[in-house]
């Protein structure tokens, strides 16, 4: 057993099996991991309604559902294809959950994609960080680094798929690893289920 | 039996059921959004719907519901306090509404 296992292990071989205090060291880092970024878009919301509740002329640009809904359906469904991934991999069927992964980023790519169609349709309206033809400044400040935040969790999130898949497909990663990706892909989706009633939905033009 | 094996013993089925809830519950908050109701009363619902959406997400999707119970408790408990802990500023939000001034 080499210096490094041993310090990985903290036990020579034989002794002890698995990471100490049984549980999956890399899966407890993700969760650590999401659980920190929890906050943060649960601080960047709270702002955000803070701002919305206490401003009087707080613009509803928003005329149609039909790109977000869209976008929704997507993600959701991107979240069944990488549960489908994790089945396949603890199957070992590893082309197919090679597959999986690679249909679950090219829909995260999609979804980027028509988000930011989206955000160049509003900035053609007028809508920069500062201002916008429809209400109070804040409104623009708050709606780029909400969902621009969200974009950049997607972007990483489908080049660690990409990289994973390949890697796994390698030989390098096992299914153990395409679990803990999955972790946070199906949290990047369980944050847009937020983004979307607060940001979208509360802000639709009646 | 480790988490990953019980998660291989299930069908798929249960996948495709939780799926189909969580379109049904984002279709449900776009149905919220047309509604000829205030806006507190239609945060309320939406918000409603969106925790069980991520509890869904979150016990299904991620697993916590298969992983050991103290783990399960300790991202549940941490998370939700840290979220409520969060909520201190909505007084000041009213605030700025009515224009009252500060506190003595």
């Amino acid at each position: 057993m080499s210096q490094t296992d041993l310090t990985m292990e903290g036990h020579s071989t034989g002794l002890t099996v698995g990471p100490a205090f049984s549980f999956p060291t890399k899966k407890l880092a993700m969760w650590l991991f999401i659980i920190a970024d929890t906050m943060t878009f649960a601080a960047c919301l709270i702002a955000y309604g803070f701002l919305r509740n206490g401003t009087a002329n707080w613009p509803r640009p928003f005329h149609s559902i039909t790109n977000v809904a869209l976008m929704t359906f997507i993600l959701l469904t991107s979240s069944l294809t990488m549960l489908f991934g994790l089945r396949s991999a603890r199957a070992g069927d590893k082309a197919g959950a090679f597959r999986w992964i690679m249909i679950t980023a090219a829909l995260g790519i999609v979804f980027a994609l028509l988000h930011i169609r989206e955000w160049i349709g509003l900035i053609g309206e007028g809508m920069t960080l500062f201002k916008n033809p429809w209400g109070t400044g804040l409104f623009g400040a708050s709606f780029f680094s909400i969902t621009g935040l969200h974009l950049t969790h997607v972007t990483c999130g489908v080049i660690a798929l990409i990289a994973v898949g390949v890697r796994y497909k390698g030989g390098r990663y096992n299914a153990d690893d395409i679990e803990v990706l999955g972790l946070y892909w199906h949290f990047v989706d369980l944050v847009w289920m937020f983004v979307v009633p607060l940001v979208y939905l509360l802000n639709l033009a009646h | 039996m480790t988490t990953a094996e019980e998660h291989k013993s299930n069908g798929i089925g249960k996948d495709l059921a939780i799926y189909a809830c969580l379109l049904a519950l984002a279709g449900l908050q776009f149905v919220i959004a047309y509604q000829n109701i205030d806006a507190p009363q239609m945060f309320m619902r939406m918000l409603v719907v969106a925790v069980v959406e991520a509890g869904l997400a979150a016990m299904f999707f991620m697993h916590l519901g298969a992983e050991k119970r103290g783990f399960l408790l300790f991202v549940a408990v941490f998370t939700i306090f840290v979220l409520l802990t969060l909520q201190y500023g909505w007084t000041d939000s009213y605030r700025m509404v009515t224009g009252a001034p500060f506190s003595k």
